[in-house]
């Protein structure tokens, strides 16, 4: 671990609610990111893994800061040690930090792929879309395209150039590959990792596991809007044995080649967690300890675990 | 391009055979209703004529007119003079119908478009402040400014202004689309302007709001979307967006509510043209409506359902033209 190094992006006990209209006009804060931490450190690829509703994406919003205006945001963000202001955050969206959304619905339906591409700043850079289309197998005659004239694919595709485009040191990757051929994927991915290896750094995040592993230095598992475990990607490949937490066990357990066995139980929803450890409803290791508090963060095998019982 | 063409023609041909079948429609829905109505075109020329008639020369009159004849005789009689040009006579112009549309529809439509495009501009502008300030005090102003107008009658506003900038201050003539004694051939542009000023103000202020309120909401629909997340993750600032994906977006809404809005622009006229006594086709329906004046009515009728159905295909076919999703359907 490179744990001396400085720190690219570093978030303790981020949390962020949402202040809804309840019955009638009882407002009440709806909770859906909880005691999250994240570390990324140039050079490196993280992944995120987690199921829907874990906060992967709305992660990505809090530290681009574009939440929406009802949200509200605890904890504490650090960029390159300098504290993420709503203002530092204005000015290194798109620039330094770049953003690479899930879904062509991220793109103006009414303009066209290749301008939108280039985006707004000025001298445009045509040349480098033109590249960067080339290597990712875009056809140029795609600028010429409106969004909903792509496929699912190529829709990823532009929206990965969208931040290729930018010199960004990091790159908020939000489901990037899903729709493309696995040579595409592995294409994007690699590019991804030429730029970590040039010292930029790259948050992944996935539903494929399988991809992740590969491609990331390491992995963060979060779970209903907390990291429960972030491990090196290799403890993924050596299995359950290696990995310090019983829901990332159980999700490495849950691929089709180690068993396929799904895990019983639901994440709990936003609004109804329970008391102490989100994971001990579902947990087999659970004591009366779990039910009450939630665990602390450790440090284990140059990973870290936020379980009382992880090894 | 060729593609275009031919899509183009298709599109025509089609709203062509609609807007005729439509027509068709509107003239028997028309006579019937004027069949149906307390109008008395006899008893309308008699009293024109100014010389007592008795009861006998009464039937001849209506004999004459075919008055006894079938409805539907009657008209398909009044359908096959229609077809070649033949409005009939206006009973209190005492010229050819077509001649006084003719001669209004230009007053008509210069007040309808000043009106038109004062709207259009000013909805458009302040939906856009209220959708940027959305929920704050600018929103919030102007929000209620268009509510309350939106509920004012025409013709009471146009008494107010002509009480405040006419009659009190001064400022706008009291009436009419040319100085009083003045010959017609001597009437310049700018005194025509001047009279349109006052009435197309009113007339404006009436759907303005409607535009202003749907063009606010769109535009909100706009700054909510994925998209503008997305261009705000890239550093986009707020005018930017507005610029680059919140005009874009709202124009089309915008523009074919604008070409929708013909029906109501024609139904302010009527008001505002008899407020401001402004010699349009709206005050020459009313006109013919109080006086019993049938073929004025019907063609007057005919010539606005023209009208407002020209209005809703230009903003059919602006659809078509303008949004790529819209043309790509039709290749």
């Amino acid at each position: 671990m490179e744990q001396k190094k400085e720190t690219l992006l570093e978030i303790h006990n981020l949390s962020v609610s949402f202040r809804m209209y309840d019955q009638g006009f009882e407002q009440k804060d709806l909770q859906v990111i909880s005691d999250l931490y994240l570390t990324v450190y140039p050079g490196e690829i993280v992944a995120i893994a987690g199921s829907s509703g874990s906060g992967k994406s709305l992660l990505a919003s809090a530290v681009l800061g574009i939440l929406p205006d009802n949200a509200t945001v605890g904890g504490h963000l650090h960029y390159k040690g300098q504290e993420l202001t709503p203002k530092l955050q204005k000015k290194l969206r798109g620039t330094e930090i770049a953003f690479v959304p899930q879904s062509v619905a991220f793109l103006d339906p009414l303009m066209k792929v290749g301008p939108q591409t280039e985006g707004y700043r000025r001298p445009k850079q045509a040349e480098k879309r033109r590249a960067l289309f080339k290597r990712l197998g875009l056809p140029e005659q795609t600028k010429r395209l409106y969004p909903f004239e792509l496929s699912g694919g190529m829709a990823r595709r532009v929206l990965v150039s969208t931040a290729l485009m930018t010199d960004a040191e990091l790159i908020l990757a939000d489901e990037p590959t899903p729709g493309m051929s696995l040579e595409q994927a592995v294409e994007a991915l690699r590019m991804f990792r030429e730029m970590a290896d040039e010292g930029k750094a790259v948050i992944l995040i996935t539903h494929d596991i399988d991809l992740a592993v590969n491609f990331a230095d390491r992995v963060a598992v979060f779970y209903a809007g907390t990291t429960v475990e972030t491990a090196p990607s290799s403890d993924f490949k050596k299995g359950p044995d290696a990995l310090r937490h019983p829901y990332s066990r159980a999700l490495w357990r849950a691929l089709p080649q180690n068993g396929f066995e799904p895990l019983p139980g639901f994440q709990p929803y936003a609004g109804s967690l329970p008391e102490g450890c989100l994971f001990a409803p579902r947990c087999p290791h659970r004591t009366k300890q779990c039910e009450k508090q939630v665990p602390p963060v450790s440090e284990i095998r140059s990973g870290e675990v936020r379980c009382y019982h992880g090894a | 391009m060729k593609r275009t063409f031919g899509r183009l023609a298709r599109i025509f041909v089609s709203y062509g055979i609609k807007m005729i079948s439509l027509l068709f429609a509107v003239t028997i829905l028309a006579f019937v209703l004027v069949n149906l109505s307390p109008v008395d075109p006899v008893g309308q020329y008699i009293s024109g004529l100014g010389t007592a008639v008795s009861p006998e020369q009464r039937a001849e009159i209506e004999a004459y007119w075919g008055l006894d004849d079938a409805p539907v005789d009657r008209y398909i009689g009044w359908f096959t003079e229609l077809l070649h040009g033949n409005f009939g006579e206006s009973a209190i112009y005492r010229r050819p119908v077509a001649d006084i549309i003719g001669e209004r529809f230009l007053n008509s439509l210069a007040l309808m478009l000043c009106a038109w495009i004062l709207a259009g501009a000013t909805g458009f502008v302040l939906g856009c402040v209220m959708g940027m300030y959305r929920d704050r005090l600018p929103d919030k102003i102007i929000k209620k400014f268009c509510l309350f107008l939106s509920s004012v009658p025409v013709f009471w506003l146009g008494l107010v202004f002509l009480l405040i900038f006419s009659v009190r201050l001064g400022w706008f003539p009291v009436g009419f689309s040319s100085p009083v004694g003045v010959l017609r051939e001597k009437v310049t542009l700018g005194q025509k302007l001047y009279h349109l000023i006052l009435p197309a103000f009113t007339l404006s202020l009436t759907s303005f709001s409607g535009i202003a309120l749907h063009t606010r909401q769109k535009l909100v629909d706009v700054l909510n979307s994925e998209y503008v997340l997305f261009a705000r993750a890239r550093g986009e600032g707020r005018w930017t967006i507005l610029r680059r994906h919140g005009l874009r977006n709202i124009l089309l809404p915008a523009l074919t509510l604008q070409f929708a809005s013909f029906a109501e622009l024609f139904g302010g006229s009527v008001m505002a043209e008899n407020v401001f006594s402004y010699p349009g086709l709206g005050s020459a329906v009313s006109a013919a409506g109080l006086q019993g004046d049938v073929p004025l009515l019907l063609g007057v009728t005919l010539v606005s359902a023209l009208f407002v159905c020209v209005g809703n295909m230009i903003a059919n076919l602006l659809y078509g033209v303008i949004d790529p999703q819209i043309r790509e359907v039709g290749k």
